[in-house]
């Protein structure tokens, strides 16, 4: 274990480099050699078995051909929206709300964060059981006399992504409350002090002045929510199985039910692909504006 | 651009920051009404209690609180049910005949279609699963962590900025060539390559984590461990290692709940009869065959939640700053 009982700078290297072997293969192998591999063959005809014929952007002209990955983006693109908005809003009224001085915050602050500890999987079915029109929500109300009462986003295809939203949200505001109250916190008590000297109006001094304050703190939330969006597919497959029909498939469950469902593994490969290049425009100029200055810090 | 440094470093220090604004006693800054300003600095109990704000403020928080809890009383109410009341029944409304018979089922001999043992086989495969899993992946991880933070080698910045950048690439991208590799190394299916699945996708965040907490200790002490012959394993079994336990009990808390509530790698990385929990609860509950017994589906969920809601219940501020770690990774 000596090894660097000597200061010799290429022992002290050696060590290291060898502690840091599973992150160099783990950052190299997979990561970047996977990815590449997979845009590699996303331009082949693979099928059962990955092969190396390659068939240019056939994959791609396929995939935007295919019913069901539109509906996966149309999809992802209404559940995305929705849930970057009401996570946000939902999100700062909590933790505006915690930051009130109140008795009892940590009581709350469990209680809005405890689903967050779940997996999509429970939240799913969990929220299946509530929505089920026979028993549920739409049950309850009709047996208060309200005979016509119809809610049943699971069972309408129409609006199945909205009833996976609200599982989605009720799993994830508690989260982003998190972060903004942390940011809440971190407001200097002077700026208050200084908003309430010149008789600014609480709501005028959270939006014109705490907000922007916190844009850090927003910038991080959106790209946690966003990235999460892209991610979906446990909460779909509890919740509808991407039913009724293939009315709420999202591309991720595109992708896994091309490779080990339907043995087509070039149109998994190809809308992975799609899923890749989606996360770039979104993390690229974020990283850009973030880590741009990078050198400064530290 | 410090704002990212913030968001890292915030969770971890906003407690303390908290406790420093409760000693010094000023009237609270957020969001009061202009009427508290003429306030002594007497700071705890400043209002009455049943003042209009007050009501308006905890009425809100109470009711969207009610509706946090909702799911989870439905889920324990409906287990507890037998299932003529759960036809005949309103599902808010509590059991009328409290029963564990459910519960019972949902564990010992549910259906996934495939076998018929209930959730115990899923339960100790995600047991067999977690347990090496979240040990390989931290030993990984921290001493990667320590390597980068405390013996800056050329290229560890490199190869640390590529997985945390790698950390946001969908894991469909990176799924396939896994699967081939863990198939020519024999591995494919087995727990051993779902370990190794989970330590690979732990390692970002992990070790920024780890990164991040060894390079904030003051680096004399680190410098005098060199001085005095102290090698690299040395300095982390002797210095390192003992005065991280915080964050090993965070990197921990982080593992568990992530590991046990994982779906996509164990139905890709497992066999049926190795997947873990959460994919029989999955296979359980959606099976299409027999009739549907909502009130062993309910029991089987609320088992299947409760390892990660102990953990979340019992670690309580620090399960918050490992969510707010890894609210980095994304």
């Amino acid at each position: 274990m000596a090894v660097t009982a000597r200061p010799a700078r290429w022992h002290r290297n050696l060590s290291a480099k060898i502690a840091a072997i599973p992150m160099i293969a783990t950052a190299l192998v997979v990561f970047v050699g996977g990815t590449a591999w997979t845009v590699l063959y996303s331009f082949t005809n693979s099928k059962l078995l990955p092969r190396q014929k390659f068939v240019g952007l056939d994959q791609y002209e396929r995939l935007w051909g295919s019913a069901k990955w539109i509906i996966s983006i149309q999809n992802l693109a209404i559940y995305g929206a929705f849930s970057l908005v009401f996570a946000l809003v939902v999100g700062f009224l909590l933790a505006a709300l915690l930051d009130q001085k109140i008795r009892f915050e940590d009581t709350f602050r469990t209680i809005f964060l405890y689903p967050f500890a779940l997996s999509f999987i429970v939240t799913g079915l969990a929220w299946q059981w509530i929505l089920n029109p026979d028993f549920g929500v739409q049950a309850v109300v009709r047996g208060m006399g309200f005979e016509s009462f119809t809610f049943d986003p699971l069972y309408n295809p129409d609006i199945v992504i909205y009833g996976v939203l609200i599982a989605g949200l009720w799993h994830e505001t508690g989260l982003i409350m998190c972060l903004m109250l942390a940011g809440l916190r971190g407001i200097d008590e002077d700026i208050w002090k200084a908003a309430r000297v010149d008789g600014i109006p609480v709501w005028k001094t959270y939006l014109f002045i705490v907000i922007p304050m916190m844009r850090g703190i927003f910038v991080t939330a959106v790209v946690l929510i966003a990235s999460g969006i892209i991610k979906v597919y446990d909460l779909i497959v509890a919740q509808t199985g991407g039913g009724p029909g293939i009315s709420s498939e999202v591309p991720a469950k595109y992708v896994y039910d091309a490779m080990f469902l339907s043995q087509n593994l070039g149109q998994g490969f190809a809308a992975s692909t799609m899923m890749l290049l989606s996360v770039i425009i979104v993390v690229v100029p974020w990283a850009y504006l973030e880590f741009g200055g990078k050198a400064r810090r530290v | 651009m410090s704002d990212t440094i913030i968001i890292k470093e915030k969770p971890l220090t906003y407690s303390a920051a908290q406790a420093a604004r409760d000693m010094s006693g000023t009237a609270t800054p957020a969001g009061e009404k202009g009427s508290r300003v003429s306030e002594g600095p007497s700071g705890s109990k400043p209002e009455k209690t049943l003042s209009r704000r007050n009501i308006i403020l905890y009425g809100t928080l109470i009711v969207v609180a009610l509706y946090y809890l909702l799911p989870l009383y439905v889920m324990v109410v409906t287990s507890m049910k037998g299932m003529p009341e759960i036809r005949l029944g309103n599902i808010f409304a509590p059991p009328m005949e409290v029963t564990f018979e459910p519960w019972v089922k949902a564990w010992s001999e549910a259906c996934t279609g495939l076998n018929c043992d209930g959730l115990s086989r899923g339960f100790l495969n995600s047991v067999q699963i977690l347990v090496p899993s979240v040990i390989l992946s931290i030993i990984i991880a921290s001493v990667n962590g320590y390597a980068l933070a405390n013996w800056k080698f050329k290229g560890g910045e490199l190869f640390f900025t590529i997985l945390i950048v790698g950390a946001f690439i969908p894991y469909q991208v990176m799924i396939y060539p896994i699967v081939i590799m863990l198939r020519e190394i024999g591995l494919y299916g087995s727990l051993t390559g779902l370990v190794i699945v989970h330590t690979i996708f732990g390692m970002p965040i992990l070790t920024l984590l780890f990164r991040n907490y060894f390079a904030s200790m003051p680096e004399e002490l680190f410098k005098a461990a060199r001085v005095d012959g102290a090698g690299f394993w040395q300095i982390y079994f002797r210095i390192m290692l003992p005065m991280s336990l915080p964050i090993f009990v965070v990197a921990i808390i982080l593992q568990v709940t992530g590991i046990w509530n994982d779906f996509l790698f164990g139905v890709i990385f497992t066999k049926p009869d190795l997947y873990p929990m959460t994919v029989q609860l999955n296979n359980i509950v959606n099976s299409t065959q027999g009739v549907i017994e909502y009130n062993v589906n309910m029991a089987a969920t609320i088992l299947t939640g409760l390892v990660p809601l102990s953990v979340y219940f019992v670690s309580g501020k620090l399960f918050v700053r490992g969510i707010a770690a890894g609210a980095v990774k994304g």
